[in-house]
C-alpha cells in the first residue's frame, strides 16, 4: 500500500473536521469499548489470561526459527506446499505463479491485512485476473476504488449505511436500499455467485500452528470458510509471527482474541484448516498453500521492539486510544492504524517515513493496559522516538529547546533566577485575566487554548521567604 | 517520618499553590517535610522525546536530593511515575545506579497515595461548598494506581459532593510536549474532556497533575466558561487556594 504517514498531521486535521467521520467514530466506545468491557467478566482470571497469552507468544517468538521449520514440516506432511515471502513483492508474484500454475481465472479473498502491504489487489488486477474481496467490510472498500481500510478488525467502520447504500447501489446497479439487513442479503446475493465460480481463495492467518500445520482463521460472516473450501486452491497468507506452537496455545489466544476485539465469547466461526483435501473427504480445497511473510518481520524480531510481535490483531489498542478515537485510522496513513500500527509502520516502511506516529501519543497508556498480550505500546513508541532522536530526525527548534531545558535544570544556581524570570514575564504576558492567549513558539499551544497564567513568583522563592531568606 | 517533597518543576513555576498545599497535608500528616533546595526537573520531557541521556543526567541528579529521604512524595502522578516506573530502564546498564534507583523508586509515593496508605491520615484541614468531578490524569491512574485514594480523601472535605463524569479515565490530551507538537488533536483532546465536564454539573474539576490542570483549564477559559474551577485536588484537601 501506498505509504501517507508523512502526512499525519494533515489528515487528521481534515478528519477532525469531517462531521460524518466524526460521528462515525462517536460509536467506538459503545460498539468496541463497552463491549469488550462486559464481556471480561465471563473470564474469571482475565489478567492471567493476558499473562499466558503474552507466555504463549513469547515462548513462539523466542524461537520462532524452530516453530517455522516445525510448521513447514507438518504442513507438508498434510500436502500443503509452504513458500516464504521476504518483500512485499515476493508476496504477489508468489500468488501469481500459484495462480498461473493451476490456471486460475478468477480469485476470492477473504480478509488479509498482510496482502494490504503488499496491495496484491492491485498485482492480481493488473496480471489481468479478477479478484473480488468476500469480507462485508473489504468489499465495500473494493467496490469504492480500493479505498484503503480504516481499522484491522472494521475496514469500513468510517462509511455509513448510507455511504454504502449508494455504493452498492452503483456497484449493482440496484435500488438504493435504506435497511442494513437488506444491504446484508444484497452483499451474500452478489458474493455467493462469486464463491461458486472462483478457482482460488486466499485468506489471511490468524495463526499458524506449529504442531499441526494448520491455520486458524477467525471471522464473523463465514465468508472465510466459504472462500478457502469451495476453490480448487486455497492459499493462506500471514506473518512469519503468526506461528503458535500448538492447537492448546489457540485455545489459550482465543480466550483473549474476540473477547478483546469485539466483546464477543467466541467468533461465529473459527476455521482451523488442515491440509489438502484427501481421498473420500467432501470439504476443502485440493490444493494448499502457505505464504509465510517476512516484510520486515525478521528485523522487528532483533529489534528493541520486538514485543510488538505478540500482536494478535484483536484492534483494543486503537478502539481504546484517545488519538485514534479522534483522528481515525487513515490518519495514520498505511495499513495498520492506532498505537499498533505507531510501532509497525515505522518499522515496515522506515521511520523517516513516519516518525509522527509514535511521537503523536499522549502515552496515557490505555493502549498498554487493554492489550490482550501486553504489549507495553507507550514504551515501544517512546523507543522509536528514541531512534528518531538518534538519528537526528526532530527539528532543530525542538532539540535545542529540549537541550536549553536540561542545561538549565542541571545548574540550580541559574535555574532559580532563570524561572523566577519566567514567572514574572508569564505573569504580564497573562494580563488581568491571568491568561496567556499567545505564546511565542508554543502556537500548538494556543491556537486553541489558552495558558493559564502564573501568579509571578515561584514556590521555591515563596519557600525561602517564608522559611528565611537563605535557608 | 522525613518526606522528601519534590514540588515538580511545572508547580515551582506555573501554580505554587499546589506546594504549600501539599506541605500543609504532609506536616497535618505527622511528616516531617524536607524540600531539597536544589530540586528542579525530574527528566521527563527529556525521555520521551527520545533524549536519554538528558533524562539520564536529571534523573542521576534527583536519586542524589532524595535518596536519604525514608519517602520521596510529588503532588503529580507523572512525576512520580517518571521516577518509579521509568528510572530503572535509563540505569538499566549500571548496576550501581540500578540499586540506587531501585531503593528510591521503592519508596517513591504520589501526594494522595501517601496521604491514605502510608500516613494514613484521617482528617484533612480543607473545606469547599460545591460539587466537584474528579478527572484521572492518566499516570496517576495507570502508573501509580491512583483512583480511589483523592476520592476517599474528598469525601472528608466538609461541603463538597463528588459528583462524577463520564469517561473520567480518559485522557485530557496533555501529553507532555504532544500538546504543542499535535496542537490540534491534544486540544480535541481537551475539548472532549471540557464537554464531560460541563455535563456533570460540577462546579470545580479536581485532579491531581498540573499539566492536565494548565491544559482543561486552559480549554475551558478558551470556551467561554469562565466559570468552572480547575483544582488540584492538594489544594482542596489543604484549604489552599491558588496565590
Amino acid at each position: 500500500m501506498q505509504v501517507a504517514s508523512m502526512h499525519f498531521k494533515e489528515r487528521a486535521h481534515a478528519n477532525l473536521h469531517d462531521a460524518r467521520l466524526q460521528a462515525k467514530l462517536g460509536n467506538l466506545q459503545a460498539k468496541f469499548v463497552m463491549k469488550r468491557r462486559a464481556s471480561l467478566v465471563e473470564l474469571d482470571d482475565f489478567e492471567g489470561t493476558r499473562e499466558a497469552g503474552k507466555a504463549i507468544r513469547n515462548r513462539a517468538l523466542d524461537n520462532l526459527d524452530v516453530w517455522l521449520e516445525t510448521f513447514e514440516r507438518n504442513a507438508t506432511a498434510r500436502g500443503a506446499t509452504v513458500l516464504f515471502a521476504e518483500t512485499p513483492a515476493d508476496i504477489n508474484s508468489l500468488v501469481l505463479e500459484i495462480a498461473a500454475k493451476h490456471r486460475v481465472a478468477k480469485i476470492i479473498k477473504s480478509k488479509s491485512m498482510v496482502s494490504e502491504e503488499s496491495a496484491l489487489d492491485h498485482a492480481i488486477e493488473a496480471a489481468g485476473l479478477t479478484v473480488v474481496e468476500t469480507d462485508l467490510g473489504e468489499y465495500i472498500l473494493q467496490i469504492n476504488n480500493y479505498e484503503p481500510p480504516s481499522h484491522i478488525i472494521g475496514p469500513a467502520l468510517h462509511k455509513s449505511k448510507e455511504e454504502v447504500a449508494q455504493l452498492f447501489h452503483k456497484a449493482h446497479g440496484t435500488p438504493v436500499k435504506t435497511g442494513i439487513e437488506e444491504l446484508c442479503l444484497e452483499a451474500r446475493g452478489v458474493l455467493r455467485q462469486h464463491y461458486l465460480t472462483a478457482d482460488m481463495g486466499i485468506s489471511g492467518g490468524n495463526f499458524f500452528v506449529a504442531e499441526t500445520g494448520s491455520v486458524v482463521l477467525v471471522t464473523n460472516e463465514g465468508n472465510a470458510t466459504l472462500a478457502t473450501t469451495l476453490p480448487r486452491v486455497h492459499v493462506a497468507i500471514s506473518g512469519i509471527e503468526k506461528i503458535v506452537p500448538t492447537l492448546e496455545d489457540v485455545a489459550t489466544l482465543m480466550r483473549l482474541l474476540p473477547r478483546s476485539a469485539t466483546g464477543q465469547s467466541i467468533s461465529n466461526y473459527v476455521d482451523v484448516l488442515t491440509g489438502c483435501k484427501g481421498e473420500g473427504e467432501f470439504h476443502g480445497a485440493e490444493h494448499m498453500y502457505f505464504i509465510v511473510v517476512d516484510c520486515g518481520r525478521s528485523e522487528v524480531l532483533g529489534s528493541d521492539v520486538r514485543e510488538a510481535l505478540r500482536c494478535i490483531r484483536c484492534g483494543a489498542c486503537m478502539n481504546h486510544c484517545p488519538v485514534y478515537q479522534n483522528v481515525g485510522g487513515h490518519a495514520y496513513g498505511w495499513v495498520y492504524p492506532g498505537p499498533i500500527g505507531s510501532i509497525l509502520t515505522p518499522m515496515y516502511v522506515g521511520l523517516e517515513k513516519a516518525q509522527d506516529l509514535p511521537a503523536a501519543s499522549t502515552f496515557c497508556n490505555q493502549c498498554g493496559v487493554v492489550c490482550p498480550v501486553k504489549i507495553p505500546l507507550p514504551d515501544l513508541q517512546r523507543k522509536l522516538r528514541e531512534h528518531a532522536f538518534e538519528r537526528g530526525l526532530r527539528p532543530w527548534h525542538e532539540r535545542l529547546g529540549h537541550a536549553a531545558w536540561t542545561w538549565l535544570a542541571l545548574r540550580p544556581a541559574l535555574y532559580a533566577p532563570g524561572t523566577r524570570l519566567m514567572a514574572r514575564v508569564l505573569k504580564k504576558m497573562g494580563g488581568r485575566r491571568g491568561l496567556i492567549h499567545r505564546i511565542p513558539f508554543g502556537s500548538g499551544w494556543t491556537e486553541e487554548r489558552d495558558m493559564p497564567a502564573p501568579s509571578g513568583r515561584t514556590f521555591r522563592e515563596l519557600y525561602q521567604q517564608r522559611n528565611g531568606v537563605g535557608r | 517520618m522525613r518526606v522528601g517533597l519534590f514540588v515538580t518543576c511545572l508547580v515551582d513555576l506555573m501554580r505554587p499553590s499546589v506546594g504549600f498545599a501539599a506541605l500543609r497535608l504532609l506536616e497535618a500528616a505527622g511528616a516531617t517535610v524536607v524540600v531539597p533546595p536544589t530540586q528542579t526537573c525530574c527528566g521527563q520531557p527529556a525521555y520521551n522525546s527520545g533524549d536519554r541521556k538528558d533524562a539520564r543526567a536529571l534523573a542521576a541528579k534527583l536519586v542524589a536530593e532524595f535518596e536519604d529521604c525514608d519517602f520521596l512524595v510529588a503532588p503529580s502522578g507523572s512525576c512520580s511515575g517518571m521516577i518509579r516506573t521509568h528510572y530503572a530502564d535509563l540505569f538499566a546498564d549500571d548496576p550501581d545506579m540500578s540499586r540506587r534507583v531501585a531503593a528510591l523508586a521503592a519508596k517513591t509515593r504520589e501526594l494522595t497515595d501517601f496521604l491514605v496508605n502510608d500516613a494514613k491520615l484521617d482528617r484533612v484541614p480543607g473545606r469547599f461548598e460545591g460539587n466537584v468531578t474528579y478527572h484521572d490524569s492518566c499516570a496517576g491512574l495507570r502508573e501509580m494506581g491512583t483512583k480511589t485514594q483523592p476520592r476517599a480523601l474528598l469525601a472528608r472535605v466538609p461541603g463538597l459532593a463528588l459528583k462524577e463524569m463520564a469517561e473520567c479515565e480518559t485522557c485530557c490530551g496533555f501529553g507532555g510536549t504532544f500538546s504543542i507538537k499535535f496542537g490540534e488533536i491534544s486540544s480535541r483532546l481537551a475539548d472532549n474532556k471540557c464537554g464531560h465536564i460541563a455535563a456533570s454539573g460540577a462546579d470545580a474539576v479536581v485532579l491531581g497533575d498540573l499539566g492536565c490542570m494548565l491544559n482543561i483549564e486552559g480549554r475551558l477559559r478558551r470556551r467561554g466558561d469562565d466559570k468552572t474551577q480547575v483544582l488540584h485536588v492538594a489544594e482542596v484537601l489543604a484549604g489552599e487556594r491558588p496565590v
